[in-house]
């Protein structure tokens, strides 16, 4: 068993695009389950259009660029579509909703009558060559030791960890603000906002808007890494990782998903290590375990520390009558 | 939790993981001649596409063979291109170039018919009233089997007011379960019965060592649904660590031959099931309004306070609620796994049709959830009369948020209180 | 019945199935006094509250705020309007301070709209005229102490004060408490009526459920009672405490007879 074999590549798994993109999707989850009280369970959805969106775009013969703003587009008519019918309904009919139309969306890109869009089970491919053709970073290796990243890596994390840098201050600032303020009183109790003269259905829109489009830029971020969108991508479990993340870092705390996501990957890839290089297993049986550990692990979470990492136990468990 | 675990090794272990190699979809096209001698027909172009996505194509060769190599086992559809028949012949039956639910199992070397005979000119008015009356009689038979699932997701959401991610989990366990007694040699009316014991342990051990605590450590309800969401994905990738990846097929019934009822063509299996599936609704319907516990159960889903004032025993309601809720949804598995196959994710792949089901019905009403799950499997079947299959679940999700916007209690709903 | 009501209700009616939780046929509420609603247990007063309020939507009825038609006005533009209500069973917001509970309160904020959120120097100055407000008020309500404190940690009395507060943070013309004395500790009541007649010389009107017969004799000017849905009296407190068929509605049903 070689100790390296394991502790390194789950550095590069923390710090890596994966990490990043994750990061994001938590941010909007952080801003719909742990600010508005928003069950989406489909968040996996946005970053499907956002991730489509793009590719499409580009494969149709647009900038990169306009690719991006049609992804972050497509996820705010996203939202809307999903927010209107539901959000002025009890909690649960969002989460069932949302969960169902991510599912559909992902048949719908391996569908024969879309495929002229979205070419199928095959998906697209390399769409994102403008981002690299601007690439400052010199030819080399930059790192130390086994963890170390080529130039074009290098780029896609960079870029990506400055997205999430960008997503969280821009939620730091929402959440500290009144507007933010409201968000939290829907969290606590929607008939006390209204009440209070808050338009709770606008707010909850414009809550699963702005998680929408987070979602939307992890999923790109995904898409621009990989050079690829392919429909198996897209499966709800993504959405439940997300989940794990934001509850590993802290619901409502505005680093909760940076820091979640961090030490998701860190553990997964930790744990994939030692199953393959302490125990000798094959690439299945991995895998399996692996998921079944998030989802041990995301019910224990919940369970025995809901405030997360950070968060304190205090805010979490009021009880209230 | 622990124990949960060791039931779960107990009953799946010990399976060996079936391999995938050599697994393909062909045949052989002839027709028939006036001599009555069978004829290979060559260079028909056949499509083998699955969910909507090319897999492979191939044209048959001088002796009228054809095969095109597979990823895996799974439900295939294989589409016979009728313009490159010769000119004259045509299928036997025009409705039948497309076959829809190809089962191929792991390794298998499937293969499919399509008979040819003089072509049609068109498909007759009767031809589609036989193919609609064949989706009716299908969407009736899926429709029930998600009505059966649905029931327990309603009334556990009405009684504790959790949305149980989980429950596909309770649907896949019954049938796992049954597929390894059925394995063991017991026929599978036998073995749906361990596999309905099976799944109303599960139910208990979920509701005795989880989240009947979890309830009383007063968690909210959009926490338990996180929750219910991380079992889901632990029992899932459990199933997969021993049942394998690979469908199965249970012993009995694997292969028929379908028989004629009027206009109707169908598998024996599948009448059973719809007398099965519908005969248990409708005792389900008959205990919750004639027994004291049905009665019990729908006056703690309908208010839960009052009921607990009336006297009614709350904790044992739930109780019973999780045992035989879970073991209908176990029961909807192995029907489900009757018609199709027995694999770790199948209950997620029905999760929407319950939910969109249970939503239709209105949350936490039992009939509701009956109501809905038979009109969302009819509207899904019934849709590919006129689009392709993919679309079924399109339909079921556009037939859910219609009645969101116009009636938001659904069908049996009832508006709640505020304030 | 005043020139001028803040409120006026006709025909209001809604069902439960086949229970008749309200069936007002008229009701007026009087400008600038303080009016208390009575009735037994079940009689319909929160279901009244929640359906003028726009919490609830009734089978039938129409009625105006401020000689508005508001029969289909949704609840937060009700409360912008001036018409407030608190809850029976009290609806703080846990997990937030007791002053974020009281900021949030406040009406036409610029800093709550989107864009200006992201721009501090836009709502700074709102923000601190609020906090000022909400530090008074708190004041007023002996809360001052408790400010940073979460609101979920507070005893049920104060919880009842909090939410009236907060109410007033809103600045409305029309008050609808529901027993807003309810679980609050007896040298408080005193101080509360204090607060609640001082809002009436303010100019507010205020429409209060209550079970205690000595409150309401002792604040009220007009006091109403209902009983299975119906409006079954109305007048002074010293009509309404003498009328038989009030005498009847609390004692035929074995609830505390009114003093
Ligand atoms: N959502 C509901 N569903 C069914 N019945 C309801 C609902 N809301 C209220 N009721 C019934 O309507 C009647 C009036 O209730 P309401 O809460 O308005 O009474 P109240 O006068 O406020 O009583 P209390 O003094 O005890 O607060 C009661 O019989 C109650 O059971
Ligand atoms: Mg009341």
């Amino acid at each position: 068993m070689d100790l390296g074999n394991i502790v390194f590549p789950a550095i590069r798994a923390a710090i890596g695009v994966p990490a990043a993109a994750y990061a994001l999707a938590a941010l909007g989850l952080n801003v719909h389950f742990g600010y508005t009280g928003l069950s989406n369970f489909g968040q996996v959805g946005f970053m499907l259009v956002g991730a489509y969106g793009t590719a499409i775009t580009v494969d149709n013969g647009g900038p990169l660029w306009l690719g991006v703003l049609v992804g972050i587009g497509a996820a705010v008519i996203l939202g809307l579509l999903l927010g209107l019918p539901t959000l002025r309904l009890r909690a649960d009919y969002l989460a069932i909703v949302t969960i169902a139309t991510a599912e559909i969306l992902r048949l719908l890109t391996r569908t024969q009558r879309l495929s002229g869009l979205t070419k199928g089970v095959f998906g697209i491919q390399r769409f994102a060559n403008d981002f690299y053709r601007i690439n400052p970073i010199p030819d080399g290796r930059y790192g130390i030791g086994q963890v170390s990243f080529s130039a074009r890596n290098l780029w896609v994390i960079l870029v990506g960890w400055g997205l999430v840098a960008l997503v969280s201050l821009l939620t730091f600032l929402l959440v500290r603000s009144p507007w933010g303020r409201v968000l939290k009183s829907i969290r606590e109790d929607e008939d006390a906002a209204r009440s209070l003269g808050k338009s709770v259905f606008t707010y909850k829109l414009q809550s699963l808007v702005l998680g929408g489009v987070f979602g939307a830029l992890a999923g790109i971020l995904l898409a621009i890494d990989t050079q690829s969108v392919n429909p198996d991508t897209y499966l709800a479990v993504v959405t439940f990782f997300a989940y794990t993340v934001l509850v590993l870092g802290g619901p409502a705390k505005v680093l909760g998903p940076v820091l979640g996501s961090v030490v998701f990957w860190l553990l997964l890839q930790l744990t994939d290590g030692i199953l393959r290089e302490g125990f000798n297993m094959s690439g299945g049986d991995v895998g399996a375990i692996r998921f079944a550990l998030v989802g041990l692990g995301l019910m224990l979470l919940m369970i025995f520390r809901p405030q997360g990492i950070i968060g304190t136990r205090e805010g979490a468990v009021l009880d209230d009558r | 939790m622990l124990g949960l675990t060791v039931l779960l090794v107990a009953v799946l272990g010990g399976v060996a993981h079936a391999q995938e190699s050599g697994t393909s979809v062909g045949g052989t096209i002839f027709r028939v001649d006036d001599a009555g001698d069978r004829q290979p027909v060559a260079g028909v172009q056949l499509t083998v596409r699955q969910g909507g996505t090319d897999v492979g194509r191939a044209e048959t060769s001088e002796d009228g063979t054809w095969r095109v190599e597979l990823p895996g086992a799974g439900t295939y559809q294989v589409e016979l291109d009728t313009k490159s028949l010769p000119a004259g012949v045509g299928l036997r039956d025009p409705d039948r170039a497309r076959l829809d639910n190809v089962e191929v199992l792991g390794g298998q070397q499937k293969n499919v018919l399509f008979p040819l005979g003089k072509a049609a000119s068109k498909a007759t008015l009767g031809d589609r009233f036989d193919r609609f009356a064949d989706l009716t009689a299908n969407g009736l038979k899926v429709g029930a089997i998600v009505a059966l699932a649905a029931v327990g997701l309603s009334l556990i959401f009405g009684i504790t007011g959790l949305v149980n991610f989980a429950h596909s989990e309770l649907v896949t366990f019954g049938a796992l379960v049954a597929w390894e007694f059925n394995s063991l040699g017991l026929p599978l009316l036998v073995a749906a019965l361990f596999g309905m014991a099976g799944g109303a342990l599960l139910g208990f051990a979920l509701e005795r060592g989880l989240f009947g605590p979890l309830r009383r450590r007063r968690m909210s309800t959009t926490a338990l649904m996180v929750v219910s969401i991380g079992l889901s994905q632990l029992l899932r990738n459990l199933y997969l660590l021993f049942f394998g990846g690979s469908p199965r097929r249970f012993e009995d019934y694997a292969i028929q031959q379908s028989v004629q009822i009027g206009p109707i063509t169908i598998l024996p299996k599948d009448i059973v099931i719809i007398v099965i599936s519908l005969s248990v609704l409708l005792a389900v319907g008959w205990l919750l309004k004639s027994t004291r516990t049905g009665t019990a159960m729908r006056a703690v889903a309908d208010n839960r306070d009052l009921a607990e004032s009336s006297g009614i025993d709350v904790q044992r309601i739930i109780l019973i609620t999780w045992v035989s809720g879970a073991a209908l949804a176990g029961l909807g598995g192995i029907l489900y796994g009757t018609t199709q196959t027995v694999s770790f994710d199948m209950g997620f792949t029905i999760l929407l049709a319950m939910f969109a089901a249970v939503v239709l019905g209105g949350l936490g009403s039992a009939y509701g959830a009956m109501v809905g799950g038979l009109v969302i499997g009819m509207a899904g079947e019934i849709s590919t009369y006129w689009l392709e299959t993919e679309f079924k679940y399109v339909t079921a999700l556009g037939v859910l948020i219609v009645v969101l916007l116009v009636r938001p209690q659904g069908i049996l709903g009832i508006r709640e209180r505020v304030g | 019945m005043t020139a001028d009501p803040i409120l006026v209700v006709d025909g209001l009616r809604r069902t439960f199935g086949g229970l008749v939780a309200v069936d007002v046929e008229h009701l007026e509420v009087p400008r600038g006094a303080i009016t208390a609603l009575i009735g037994p247990n079940g009689a319909g007063k929160t279901t009244f509250f929640n359906l003028v309020t726009g919490f609830d939507r009734p089978d039938a009825g129409t009625w105006r705020f401020n000689g508005r038609d508001v029969s289909h006005t949704s609840a937060p533009k009700l409360a912008r309007l001036g018409m407030v209500r608190t809850f029976q069973l009290t609806k703080v917001l846990p997990r937030m301070t007791v002053l974020e509970n009281m900021l949030l309160a406040a009406s036409n904020q610029r800093g709550e709209r989107f864009l200006a959120a992201l721009v501090p120097s836009v709502w700074r100055p709102e923000e601190a005229a609020n906090l000022e407000r909400a530090r008074e008020l708190l004041a007023r309500f002996g809360l001052d102490a408790k400010r940073d404190d979460w609101a979920g940690s507070m005893s049920g009395g104060q919880r009842k004060l909090l939410e009236m507060a907060r109410a007033l943070m809103v600045e409305p013309t029309l008050l609808m408490l529901d027993e807003p004395m309810a679980g609050v500790n007896p040298a408080l009541t005193e101080s509360l009526l204090g607060h609640v007649t001082a809002l009436r010389d303010e100019g507010r009107t205020i429409l209060f459920v209550e079970h205690d017969m000595d409150v309401v004799m002792s604040i009220s000017d007009r006091v109403v009672c209902m009983a299975q849905g119906r409006v079954i009296a109305q007048g002074t407190p010293d009509q309404v405490a003498n009328d038989d068929a009030v005498i009847e509605a609390y004692l035929g049903r074995s609830h505390e007879a009114p003093a």
